[in-house]
């Protein structure tokens, strides 16, 4: 029983391939959830609506895709194009549909002075509203898509080999990772996004626009959120309707692993719980995947109760 | 006010042990490289009334929450009553005779007037969830305790004869006893602190006047030996801090000590016994007001303003 | 046209209100009789033959399930929102993961009550016992409470420390594992279930007269039972120093330590307040089942609890009772709607949210009656 309920030799004789795997799954988790981190950051809300923007992404790349007719492994040029049509078609989508969230629903309750729970429960009714509305119209089953980029071994280091799509997810994701990090440090409305997230009513007095900067925040999520939604198409080949729940909750758990409202720590947390979720699917099996990430984010809540990193949009250093 | 008998049992019970009551012994605290209070040294001595005084920035109200644990000193230690106060948690501190009232209004504000008192008379009561949900635990009621049979309504009458006699069995449960004299000493609270009116009205609809009364009333509905109060004439008008004062002074007739936090400075010299004087973390004067009133040191930290001109 | 609307509304509103006035300003004993009048038409209502009300009934519509089955649901559902409204509606915490409790609580009956459960096939074969052998249902009951209140602490002993929102997805996490130890555990029979599930007469048979599989009425009035049992308990609670206590927490949990109350001792009986009542309604729901499968714990489900108790009102038992009720009722009444259920229910949410913040039934935190109220009241202060 014991010798094969935990398997050490396989995790621990390809220990740098799951870790790849795990970067490269962690990615996408990282990107979403810098999303929820974003508005918690500013709003102390968690934006649950914000699986269903990622969703939302998924699907515009599949409509995308299937409008431009893409086909399996099509030519270099072709491929080049697809993804960057994608990218922006998703990015658009999202983008738009996470200002949209914001304006009719959010906006509305942040005039009213609602207690968080209120924004909660609406951001619930959002989500089911939203993945309902794909379920609907997209019909519940997964839907496939061509196979864009072929799955093939970039490079091998030791036995560790390297996909190209592994490579694309993870370069990508560090990219607009590092993009966002200096948009919110280095540029005059990230600067509005922090005096807000610090203190919204003297950020106000100072002449920042709170609802712009508000806007802006939810903008930038929904558009990390179509680029992961892009990824994540790459690496899986399908979505379905209700493919953001799992994935928003995944990403929301990073977030708060890392730390939410802490933008570096949401990359963090996105790759720590990858890496954890491989390596407990290889040590047992994928079953147990969930149960390891959980009791990791537990065990690490309880020693630092604010996340890995700590929450601090608000201060300097994002 | 109201008549002195029902707050009899809220008077502390006399304890001519030691003079000092809390003991602020050569406390620093450090934030960083920021020294937010600087070896500060002194006492708040049982039945007295001491201000606690500054410029802004000074360091009050650092001083205060290492008083009542909320910060750990660096180094030096605050001993009430003999004992260490840091390294507690704020229920037991609360328990240890400390109770305080907050500068912003820290009410619970869905709750009504009473049972925000009630929240601090509770912390002398021991019902938890079981002795709530099944009352087995049971004394032998004393005549006045049992239920009255008042009503004219057949059935109510039948009802009530019901709940006598089954008191007259079984006694009364320990919570229905603290419930009533949760009630009872609520209200007596209410009443001294002049706001019985309204001991039904949710706390967040009060007057601004009421709801800081009302703070002062849930604090000393803890029975605590030492009353912290910050800043409670914040926002009052004169003939409110008038008011106030006069609570005070009554508050302190009762028997309690009194830590009075305060920026105003009229009120401070018209009620406290001592002052204490802090600026920039440190210390810099010590004595009865009209001393301290004359201390150069002061008036100086005060900007060369004379105390009696703000 | 907007008029007439605006209009109609002020109207229905001024009744309403009406009506609530002139409830509370009846004397005291009129109240408890109109409170017996309302229970004993619930225990009336699975024969609902009243001419006009008949509309209501589940089974008159094509397809359309037995009613009193659909009104035991609702009674499970209602029993989940009360333990519910515990944790969030009255101590203020966000507990994602109520499916969990609701699981345990399903899973004891199912795991020590059933012939088939591996857990007793084990304890059969340890102790020589006979194939027949399990532990009889009036036990499992104490079990189950057990189960899920210690259960309820050891989740609440290292998370309560937690913030709200950390507490979220923490809660929500523990509900998730359940289902996943469940589906992937041999002893608790795995993605297949455990069937024979027991009721107050036994094992499933055809030879049960009362608690049968076949007519669920007695089993709508044991459930109906159980909830006013406990409506009464919470109120107890409610109106006690640890309803107090609760609520303070709610409100301001630092100035309520500051008076004293030890937040952690009763955020956590909160919890397993909650999780005892939580898992009461699995168990009821396994008994009349006689059959689970951990795919009915989805972690989907305790997110819509939460959102009925909130959206029905939070922290009043009337108001969390609705929203559960037209949580488990409304998709039964409405089958050819199923396709847009949960679209509705999603938009259903939004609304009431942005129209309604407080709940369909807002807790009105009634003044305290005090006895000697008109005594002290006016103002010779």
């Amino acid at each position: 029983m014991k010798g094969t309920f935990v398997d050490f030799d396989a995790l621990f004789g390809h220990l740098g391939q799951h870790t790849v795997d795990g970067l490269s799954k962690g990615s996408i988790y990282a990107l979403v959830a810098l999303g929820y981190t974003l508005v918690y950051g500013v709003l102390r809300l968690i934006n649950f609506a914000h699986s269903e923007v990622f969703m939302i992404g998924t699907f515009t790349v599949v409509g995308t895709w299937s409008v431009l007719g893409a086909t399996d492994s099509p030519a270099i040029g072709t491929v080049i194009l697809l993804l960057l049509a994608g990218l922006v078609a998703a990015a658009a989508a999202s983008g738009a549909t996470a200002v949209a969230v914001e304006r009719i629903a959010y906006r509305r309750l942040r005039r009213m002075n609602a207690p968080p729970l209120i924004f909660l429960i609406t951001a619930i009714g959002l989500s089911l509203v939203l993945s309902e509305a794909f379920g609907l119209w997209q019909g519940r089953l997964v839907k496939g898509m061509p196979t864009i980029v072929e799955r093939s071994v970039l490079f091998t280091i030791g036995n560790t080999e390297v996909t190209n799509i592994q490579a694309i997810t993870v370069v990508a994701a560090l990219i607009m990772m590092f993009g966002l990090d200096t948009f919110i440090n280095r540029t005059r409305y990230g600067r509005g996004v922090r005096a807000v997230a610090q203190n919204p009513d003297t950020a106000a007095l100072m002449g920042v626009n709170k609802d712009r900067v508000i806007a802006l925040i939810f903008l930038l999520g929904g558009l990390l959120a179509g680029a992961a939604a892009l990824l994540y198409c790459l690496r899986y080949g399908n979505t379905r309707f209700n493919v953001g729940f799992v994935l928003g909750l995944k990403a929301f758990t990073a977030a708060v692993l890392g730390g939410i409202g802490n933008l570096r720590g949401a990359l963090l947390g996105g790759l720590l719980l990858g890496i954890v979720e491989v390596y407990a699917a290889t040590l047992t099996s994928s079953n147990w995947e969930d149960v390891a990430a959980f009791v990791v984010l537990v065990v690490v809540l309880l020693f630092r109760p604010t996340g890995l990193l700590g929450e601090s949009l608000g201060r300097a250093r994002a | 006010m109201s008549d002195p008998e029902d707050l009899v049992s809220l008077a502390v019970s006399e304890q001519p042990r030691r003079d000092d009551l809390l003991v602020v012994d050569h406390v620093t605290l450090r934030f960083g490289g920021v020294v937010a209070l600087d070896d500060v040294s002194f006492e708040v001595r049982r039945g007295e009334i001491l201000g606690l005084i500054g410029p802004n920035g000074a360091g009050k109200t650092t001083c205060f929450n290492a008083m009542t644990g909320v910060y750990r000193p660096t180094s030096g230690e605050v001993r009430f009553d003999g004992e260490r106060v840091s390294g507690r948690k704020p229920h037991q501190i609360n328990r240890m005779g400390i109770a305080r009232t907050f500068q912003n209004i820290r009410l619970f504000p869905e709750m009504t007037a009473l049972e925000n008192v009630m929240v601090g008379t509770d912390s002398q009561h021991f019902t938890s969830v079981p002795g709530a949900l099944f009352r087995l635990y049971r004394k032998r009621a004393k005549p006045e305790e049992l239920p009255v049979v008042d009503s004219d309504n057949g059935l109510v009458r039948a009802w009530q004869q019901t709940r006598l006699a089954f008191a007259k069995v079984f006694g009364i449960s320990r919570h229905t006893l603290e419930e009533r004299a949760g009630e009872q000493k609520g209200m007596a609270l209410l009443r001294f602190v002049g706001i019985a009116d309204r001991a039904n009205d949710l706390a967040r609809n009060l007057p601004y006047g009421y709801q800081r009364r009302l703070e002062i009333a849930r604090a000393l509905a803890t029975e605590p030996k030492l009353l912290c109060l910050d800043e409670p004439a914040a926002g009052f008008n004169p003939a409110e801090k008038e008011q106030l004062l006069k609570l005070i002074r009554d508050i302190r007739d009762k028997g309690y000590t009194v830590l009075l936090i305060e920026h105003d400075m009229r009120l401070v010299m018209g009620v406290t016994d001592r002052i204490v004087v802090l600026e920039f973390g440190k210390k810099i004067a010590e004595g009865p007001p009209a001393e301290v009133r004359e201390n150069p040191k002061v008036i100086a930290a005060y900007l060369g303003v004379p105390a009696d001109a703000s | 046209m907007t008029e007439t609307l605006r209009e109609i509304n002020d109207r229905r509103q001024r009744l309403t209100a009406g009506i609530g006035e002139r409830v509370r300003a009846l004397p005291r004993w009129q109240k408890v009789l109109g409170l017996l009048a309302f229970v004993g038409f619930l225990y009336y209502l699975p024969y609902l033959g009243i001419p006009g009300l008949t509309w209501f009934r589940t089974d008159y519509i094509p397809q359309g399930n037995n009613w009193a089955g659909v009104l035991f649901s609702c009674a499970i559902y209602v029993l989940i929102a009360i333990g519910l409204n515990i944790v969030v509606g009255l101590a203020g915490l966000l507990d994602l993961g109520y499916v969990g409790f609701y699981a345990i609580g399903a899973y004891s009956v199912a795991l020590f009550g059933s012939t088939q459960s591996p857990v007793v096939e084990a304890l059969q074969n340890r102790f020589g016992l006979s194939e027949q052998w399990a532990v009889s249902w009036a036990i499992c009951i104490p079990l189950a409470i057990t189960f899920t209140m210690i259960s309820g602490v050891i989740l609440g002993w290292p998370t309560l420390r937690l913030r709200g929102d950390y507490l979220a997805i923490v809660t929500l996490g523990f509900g998730e594992i359940i289902r996943i130890v469940a589906r992937n555990s041999s002893w608790t029979g795995g993605p297949q279930g455990i069937a024979a599930i027991p009721g107050p007469e036994g094992a499933p048979s055809a030879d049960n007269t009362i608690f049968g599989l076949i007519d669920p009425k007695p089993w709508y009035w044991l459930a109906l039972t159980v909830v006013i049992v406990m409506v009464f308990a919470v109120r107890r609670l409610e109106h006690s120093r640890v309803g107090r206590a609760w609520l303070a927490i709610r409100e301001d949990e630092d100035a309520a330590a500051v008076m004293g109350v030890p937040g952690f001792k009763f955020k956590l009986w909160a919890f397993a307040m909650g999780a005892a009542l939580g898992g009461l309604s699995g168990f009821l729901f396994a008994s009349r089942n006689a059959f689970i499968e951990p795919t009915q714990f989805n972690v989907y489900l305790s997110i819509l609890f939460v959102a009925a108790v909130v959206a029905g009102g939070a922290g009043n038992i009337p108001g969390v009772a609705i929203g559960a009720f037209l949580l488990a009722y409304l998709p039964e009444r409405f089958r050819d709607f199923s396709e847009y259920r949960t679209l509705a229910f999603g938009l259903a949410l939004v609304l009431v949210m942005l129209l309604r913040p407080q709940g369909l039934i807002p807790s009105r935190r009634r003044a305290r009656e005090l006895a000697d109220r008109r005594k002290e009241a006016p103002a010779n202060v």
